[in-house]
């Protein structure tokens, strides 16, 4: 068990190291930092100058340990557009992003599951087919395109929510503005966070089905049927806890997709996040905004993936031994 | 199925050669798909949809990269049907005048195109990798699963996105318009290797131990013609699968892509940029120039899906 999750820990460690590599290279050799910070009529002197200030002329190996160690610090140089740090350009825009994930990812539980032990438990029923076939749809459909859709009809044709924006956000404290404290913040959210989260929640649905289907058939719901439980009992308690383990472990890996998929939601919405940031960054060829996202989301990939990991063998005794040897 | 009908993977060493027509007419795939409505329902509109897309040029009533046929004027005329519409316009015409039907099978086109060439760069990258990694195994095949490992932890989208904005920072001062395209398909293939290596690596490691790669081995045969010569042809039967789920799921990565502003030009413009044109009317009351862009993707992607889910059941032996 202790191997198993040091091998992870190492593991992990290792990806973020691969990842500060690729990030520092991009930073350093993509684009030249010095010809974007300076005008055209810059000399060839002070471009020198400003080379070995910014620290360029020293060993590659001893850059990139200035920049590890200033990434850990929160230091990831400045944005070629902006001219500000990245560092203060991610931080404004992460609130709004980190609340749409888990705005989706509430809706996505909250439907999912409970249509998951629907449709495992009535398979024939015409709601079942309905739910799977609609799910089949929205698989199908690309979430920029379901955006789209909502918009037409909740926003122009209907005029019920707003379409674009976060609605009034309240300060707390001095770098996170919510926008779940006022009325226009509610309603702006609801479309985002429905666009966002169906993809998943279609996901959670067929998952938490299969297993049910699979959970159903065992000697445990037999012998709790025979004791004279309750339905509702059997299902909830016996079936539904049993069918956790998967539900966990894609759920969370389904986070960090969530934080991907938050870019074209936020396109889609005008939503003020990350993903707007950097996609504006790819666009413009803006490397240390795009090293620095790709720094940050691989952190929290790898972070959720090692709790996901462990979380599996904690819950699961049976995998224990199994895994611990791989 | 008493009889000995051939299986796909095709291990008929002993029958009397027969013609691979007269063995595809009598083969369980051909009877599972007549059997499914959806998926025969599905594989006609695939083909319709692919063949429509092929010959544009021959179907379409305009050419919407034809300057001389597109006027200004015309701009924003609704869909048959609704008031102010104009019978030469079936579904409308978008900001520029362009004919929308002919718009769709021309993006539909480039949509297309982007999405096999990923995949054959995906399936031909992973496949080598993975039969690499498979049969030498050791160190190299321990480096490249880890290096497929740490690709698995990001989504496709966000590395593709990740790649085209790398590449255009490479190759920033060349001209966009004419690689944008293959910029484009490089990240997306670039992107979905890990699916076939890690299958392709599974059935190697399996096939390296039977006989008859020994017996090649033996003969002194060179790895790499064992590899590809006798291998290879054994370990493709799942890749077909993965190949048509990849090639709905290019095909909207392409379109999300194009749609967020990195993809196609919009001079040469796939559905996606044809969708993303049409956001900016949607306020305005011209749905149609999003929505029916949008409605030809949504219909090419689940008929490919469908497929996909056809054949991963039909050759899994195991739900036979």
């Amino acid at each position: 068990m202790f191997g198993f999750i040091s091998r992870r820990i190492a593991m992990a460690l290792v990806v973020m190291f691969v990842v500060a590599l690729i990030s520092f290279l991009l930073f350093r050799f993509v684009g030249d930092p010095v010809n974007q910070m300076v005008g055209i009529e810059t000399t060839p002197e002070q471009r020198e100058a400003l080379r070995q200030r910014l620290g360029l002329n020293d060993p590659v190996l001893v850059q990139f340990f200035r920049y590890v160690l200033g990434a850990i610090q929160f230091d990831f140089g400045n944005s070629y557009q902006f001219k500000q740090p990245v560092a203060d350009l991610i931080g404004r825009r992460l609130p709004a992003t980190l609340e749409l994930s888990f705005a989706s990812a509430i809706f996505a539980l909250l439907l999912g599951i409970p249509m998951g032990v629907y449709t495992g438990l009535n398979r024939d029923s015409w709601l079942s087919k309905m739910f799977l076939s609609v799910s089949l749809v929205g698989i199908s459909l690309p979430t920029f395109f379901i955006g789209i859709l909502f918009i037409f009809f909740f926003s122009v044709t209907l005029q019920w929510l707003p379409s674009f924006g976060r609605g009034e956000v309240v300060a707390l404290g001095s770098f996170w503005d919510t926008g779940f404290l006022t009325i226009s913040g509610l309603k702006a959210i609801i479309l985002p966070a429905i666009t966002l989260g169906l993809y998943q929640m279609t996901l959670i649905m067929r998952l938490i089905r299969a297993e049910m289907l699979e959970v159903m058939r065992t000697d445990h719901i037999k012998f709790a049927r025979a004791r004279g439980l309750p339905n509702r009992s059997v299902y909830y308690i016996h079936a539904l806890k049993n069918t956790m383990v998967p539900v966990i472990t894609i759920t969370g890996l389904q986070l960090g997709s969530i934080i991907a998929f938050a870019i074209i939601t936020e396109t889609v919405f005008q939503w003020p996040g990350m993903g707007i940031l950097f996609l504006q960054a790819v666009q413009n060829v803006d490397i240390p905004i795009m090293a620095a996202y790709l720094l940050l989301t691989a952190f929290i990939f790898v972070f959720i993936n090692l709790i996901v990991d462990i979380l599996y063998v904690v819950i699961d005794p049976r995998l224990r031994t199994e895994r611990g040897r791989a | 199925m008493t009889d000995n009908t051939p299986t796909v993977s095709g291990s008929e060493a002993s029958e009397a050669p027969r013609s691979a027509m007269a063995r595809f007419l009598d083969s369980d795939l051909l009877h599972s798909f007549l059997s499914s409505k959806v998926t025969v329902l599905a594989a006609f509109t695939t083909v319709v949809l692919m063949l429509a897309a092929l010959f544009a040029p021959l179907i379409a009533p305009f050419n919407p990269f034809d300057l001389a046929q597109i006027s200004i004027l015309d701009a924003r005329i609704p869909p048959i049907g609704m008031e102010w519409s104009d019978s030469r316009y079936l579904l409308g015409t978008d900001d520029q005048g362009r004919d929308l039907l002919s718009g769709i099978l021309y993006g539909m086109r480039i949509s297309l195109a982007v999405g096999f060439l990923s995949v054959a760069f995906a399936a031909v990258l992973g496949i080598s990798l993975g039969l690499i990694s498979g049969y030498v195994g050791g160190r190299t095949d321990a480096i490249i699963m880890r290096i497929a490992e740490v690709q698995l932890t990001f989504p496709a989208i966000l590395l593709a996105l990740l790649i085209d904005g790398i590449a255009n920072g490479i190759f920033g001062n060349i001209d966009r318009e004419t690689w944008a395209i293959w910029i484009l398909t490089f990240s997306i293939g670039l992107s979905f290797w890990v699916q076939y290596a890690r299958t392709v690596r599974g059935s190697t490691l399996v096939e390296k131990n039977k006989e008859y790669v020994q017996a090649a081995r033996v003969i002194g045969i060179p790895a790499w013609i064992i590899m590809i010569r006798h291998v290879l042809p054994n370990v493709l039967g799942p890749v077909l699968v993965i190949a048509t789920i990849n090639l709905a799921l290019a095909i909207i990565t392409e379109a999300t892509l194009s749609f967020l502003g990195v993809g196609v030009p919009s001079t040469q413009p796939s559905l996606g940029t044809l969708i993303r044109i049409g956001n900016d009317f949607l306020f305005s009351g011209e749905w149609w120039i999003a929505i029916f862009p949008g409605l030809a993707l949504a219909i090419l992607v689940l008929a490919v899906n469908l497929l996909g889910d056809w054949l991963r059941d039909a050759l899994n032996p195991k739900l036979r």
